[in-house]
């Protein structure tokens, strides 16, 4: 029932969004009719193309059309790729997801630990470290990284698979269950393409991970150094329980909420706004796309891309709130 | 975290029905084939080619709406035309189209007359799926031409195809086209991507009411006759075709199966092409060329792009631009030679320093411009403006790569002088409309005609009638009445000083600043050959091999 509710909540926000990015889709400069007839049209043909996108009509009826069709699912058709903007993003969530996720446990696997041992020993070499990788992972830019790896692994070294997106040129993608390929290919028991997935893969997530790093790894150090001078640890300490308990138990599922705000700040970062990376290893994800569109003022997959999102963070934020009730019992939902 | 994956689960039945649209090879069903097929592929690797480029086809259609420049590729190569043109070598002995000789496409001749044309079709030739070519076919498609509207109706009005009545079957392998009237660019225009032949019995079974061109399907289909099939198509990622065996409007092509991957980055297809992984990358930045062509490692070929320049345009009709010795100034002060070495890393002909003289009806030619500061600061004194004056460059970003260094060293150069020149930074879906209205004072762009005529590129550029790319405004009774002469001549020595008279005027009162013609760059790994310059810029796999 409280999840029903805070949906219930989200609902004015979406519509917010519905409305805004349309407007403000409309309000950007540039147009399509223009840029899509092409260098050598004529006036005559600009305007066929207007007529024929519907660009010529006014604006409340252009809305009132498009809200007409998002009631049937219809997201339109994007211009600048010719597909429908409802089955492109269906394409690219998953591979955005995919690799978003494979960084996130990539970097939380490095930065919890990191965080945690530098917050026990303040001042240390080891925190020194977790300073250091963390100043670079957040001043290094994306691409920089992704053509740095790309260079060393696989330009010099040759260990890496060619950036080519989410498979080389040879494999064919493993059936379609949930649209991640490493999923998809276990499913289907076709350890080939695991492999081939898994290869194209680990680039472009260290690249991420290695900017994701540094949120995460700096908030945990906090909140386990503000856990871990708390009162309750010391009563712990005093009580005699073993060190172990006392840091894994009490200080870090204490410390854990803000981390795990972080995280989801930086899921929904990633999935949306990882352009760069995108564009280095060819990779079919929403942020290239969205960007490619709002370049070519092709309003369809704009607006789809920031609905998408939109409700993304909805579902996100509501998944946070349920975690926090399962970290943390004096959290509520109707709170 | 289980809330990605079952977005896409929703709507995982529309991705079920694309896929089956574009009868594309079976996504459901190489569970389990896929690990076995890998080694047959490995081995056809030699026959395959693998191609890379910045942004793929929008559209399968090419006299759909908006269908990009990587679209007019993949119908070059999948659907036939009646003609085609003949090939020449050009001066580095590379391979070039010649437009001044036609061949047999899937005409097998033709009988040109004043005022019609007749064409014989080859019998044998079939389309995709077996069914024969015959004069409706072609009938068919030219109709949808004319009719469809949009650029594929506007590129057959040009050539003074305007109605079906015009198009005539008169058997089932004779073909006839009757003329409105006589014009010099019909014939050509039955060569460029748009005049395809198309297998309309197949394209009629997805024709609708409301859509009875079947628009809606052959955007995302392929229905034609030419050298390559399409295999699939994953839009913004990939594309790839196989041979047809079947073809018969031309020999075999060596290359049995194309695998065309959209690679947005510059820096990858540079390291997939040193690395030896991909076979040919186009759209790769001067600098990277120019790096890659001194190495050696790799095969390139620039191809300087005809009757294309990259220029510097003044409004005549906007102060201070209106004074000749103004514009004059402004061009002694171009810093050509840097703008070729540190902005184009000399991947481009320049087109300055020339002698002054107008010999020759040959277009592009260099201006005799050349960077003289002291010159350029006396003719802005006796202009009137010793002191400079205060203006705006503008440019296209999304031409960035070549249009930013350019301009910034044209900047840097003016501002010696004086001139001090605010960089306006116009997107480029924005940069048309914004050009288009004319009150751009000094602006930088590039011009390609798509036709190699001189009187095209002048037509469009210095003519009165004040067409979009007359950024400059530039009006004059005199250029006007040699362009409309030039346009209709029949006499080729009146024809070459009508052109000669166009570009010696041109240079004259300068509205234009000439400073280079563009290449088009492609780099190929060394065991390519058969590489041939096309005026669309794209590549045909028909006489590429390998090894």
């Amino acid at each position: 029932m409280p999840v029903l509710r805070r949906l219930l909540i989200a609902l004015p926000s979406v519509m917010g969004v519905i409305v805004v990015t349309f407007l403000l889709t409309r309000a950007l400069p540039g147009d399509p009719a223009i840029y899509f007839a092409g260098p050598a049209a004529t006036q005559q043909a600009i305007a066929e193309i207007r007529h024929a996108m519907g660009f010529d009509r006014s604006l409340p009826a252009q809305f009132v059309d498009y809200v007409r069709h998002l009631s049937r699912g219809d997201l339109g058709t994007s211009l600048t790729t010719g597909q429908p903007v409802l089955s492109e993003l269906a394409a690219r969530l998953p591979a955005s997801a995919e690799l978003t996720l494979t960084a996130l446990v990539l970097s939380v696997g490095i930065a919890l630990p990191l965080g945690i041992v530098a917050a026990l020993r303040p001042g240390s070499p080891v925190d020194h470290v977790c300073r250091i990788i963390t100043t670079a992972g957040v001043s290094l830019p994306t691409f920089f990284t992704g053509l740095l790896l790309v260079y060393l692994f696989y330009y010099l070294a040759g260990v890496a698979p060619a950036p080519l997106g989410r498979l080389d040129t040879f494999s064919t993608p493993p059936p379609h269950y949930s649209g991640f390929y490493l999923v998809d290919s276990l499913i289907a028991g076709d350890f080939v393409t695991f492999r081939a997935a898994l290869g194209q893969l680990l680039l472009p997530s260290a690249t991420m991970a290695i900017f994701s790093l540094a949120p995460l790894a700096r908030i945990t150090r906090a909140s386990m150094l503000a856990a871990l001078g708390s009162e309750f640890i010391r009563t712990a300490r005093a009580s005699g329980l073993g060190r172990r308990r006392v840091v894994c138990v009490y200080a870090l599922r204490n410390a854990l909420l803000p981390v795990i705000t972080t995280l989801g700040m930086v899921f929904s970062f990633m999935l949306g706004a990882n352009v760069l990376v995108e564009k280095v290893f060819a990779w079919p994800g929403l942020g290239s796309y969205a960007v490619d569109a709002l370049i070519a003022s092709d309003y369809a997959p704009v607006q789809g891309f920031v609905l998408a999102m939109a409700l993304l963070y909805v579902m996100l934020n509501l998944m946070i709130d349920l975690i926090y009730c399962l970290l943390d019992p004096r959290v509520r939902l109707d709170a | 975290m289980e809330l990605a994956p079952c977005v896409p689960n929703q709507i995982g039945g529309d991705m079920q029905r694309r896929a089956f649209l574009k009868g594309a090879t079976a996504t459901g069903a190489t569970a389990f084939a896929a690990p076995y097929i890998r080694p047959a592929a490995a081995q056809s690797r030699s026959a395959t080619l693998l191609t890379l480029s910045e942004s793929g086809p929008n559209n399968l259609d090419i006299m759909g709406v908006g269908t990009n420049r990587p679209g007019y590729e993949m119908s070059w190569n999948c659907y036939d035309r009646l003609l085609t043109y003949a090939v020449k070598k050009d001066q580095n002995g590379n391979d070039h189209y010649d437009y001044t000789k036609f061949e047999p496409e899937l005409a097998e001749s033709w009988d040109l007359h004043d005022l019609s044309v007749t064409f014989k079709l080859r019998k044998d030739a079939t389309f995709h799926d077996g069914t024969p070519v015959t004069a409706a076919d072609v009938k068919w498609s030219f109709d949808r031409a004319v009719s469809v509207g949009g650029v594929a109706t506007f590129q057959f009005k040009a050539a003074s195809l305007e109605r079906p009545e015009q198009f005539v079957i008169v058997d089932d392998h004779t073909f006839r086209i009757d003329f409105l009237r006589k014009d010099r660019l019909t014939m050509p225009d039955l060569v460029v991507p748009t005049p395809i032949v198309i297998n309309s019995g197949l394209a009629k079974k997805h024709a609708t009411d409301k859509d009875p061109w079947a628009t809606e399907w052959v955007k995302n289909a392929e229905a034609g006759g030419g050298a390559f099939q399409l295999e699939k198509w994953t839009p913004g990622q990939e594309i790839i075709f196989r041979r047809f065996d079947g073809w018969k409007s031309g020999p075999l092509p060596k290359i049995e199966r194309v695998i065309w991957r959209t690679i947005p980055s510059a820096g990858t297809r540079r390291a997939l092409m040193q690395r030896g992984d991909a076979d040919i990358s186009v759209d790769l930045p001067p600098k990277d060329v120019s790096e890659l062509a001194e190495r050696g490692k790799l095969h390139i070929v620039g191809t300087p792009i005809e009757n294309a320049i990259q220029y510097f345009d003044m409004n005549v009709k906007m102060k201070p631009f209106d004074n000749l010795k103004v514009r004059q100034a402004i061009a002694y002060a171009i810093p050509y030679q840097k703008i070729m070495d540190a902005a184009m890393f000399r991947r481009g002909k320049p087109m300055f320093g020339g002698s002054g003289e107008v010999t020759q009806p040959i277009w592009p030619q260099p201006s005799p411009y050349v960077t003289d500061i002291a010159k350029a600061k006396k003719l802005l004194s006796e202009a009137g403006f010793p002191s400079g004056f205060e203006t705006t460059l503008s440019f296209d970003m999304g031409a960035a790569v070549i249009n930013e260094p350019i301009c910034e060293l044209t900047q840097e150069s003016l501002g010696r002088m004086g001139i001090r020149v605010a960089l306006n930074k116009i997107p480029g879906a924005n940069w048309r409309a914004e050009f288009a209205k004319k009150t751009l004072p000094f602006s930088a762009n590039v011009f390609g005609g798509w036709l190699n005529y001189p009187e095209y590129f002048f037509f469009w550029n210095y003519h009165g009638q004040n067409s979009i790319f007359n950024t400059m405004s530039y009006q004059d009774p005199a250029m006007d009445k040699l362009i409309d002469a030039a346009r209709f001549e029949t006499d080729t020595k009146k024809y070459e000083d009508e052109i000669e008279g166009c570009i010696r005027i041109a240079f004259a009162e300068t509205p234009r600043i000439p400073v280079f013609q563009p290449y088009l760059d492609v780099a190929m790994q060394q065991n390519i050959s058969g590489y041939r310059y096309w005026f669309h810029r794209q590549l045909d796999y028909r006489q590429l091999a390998k090894g």
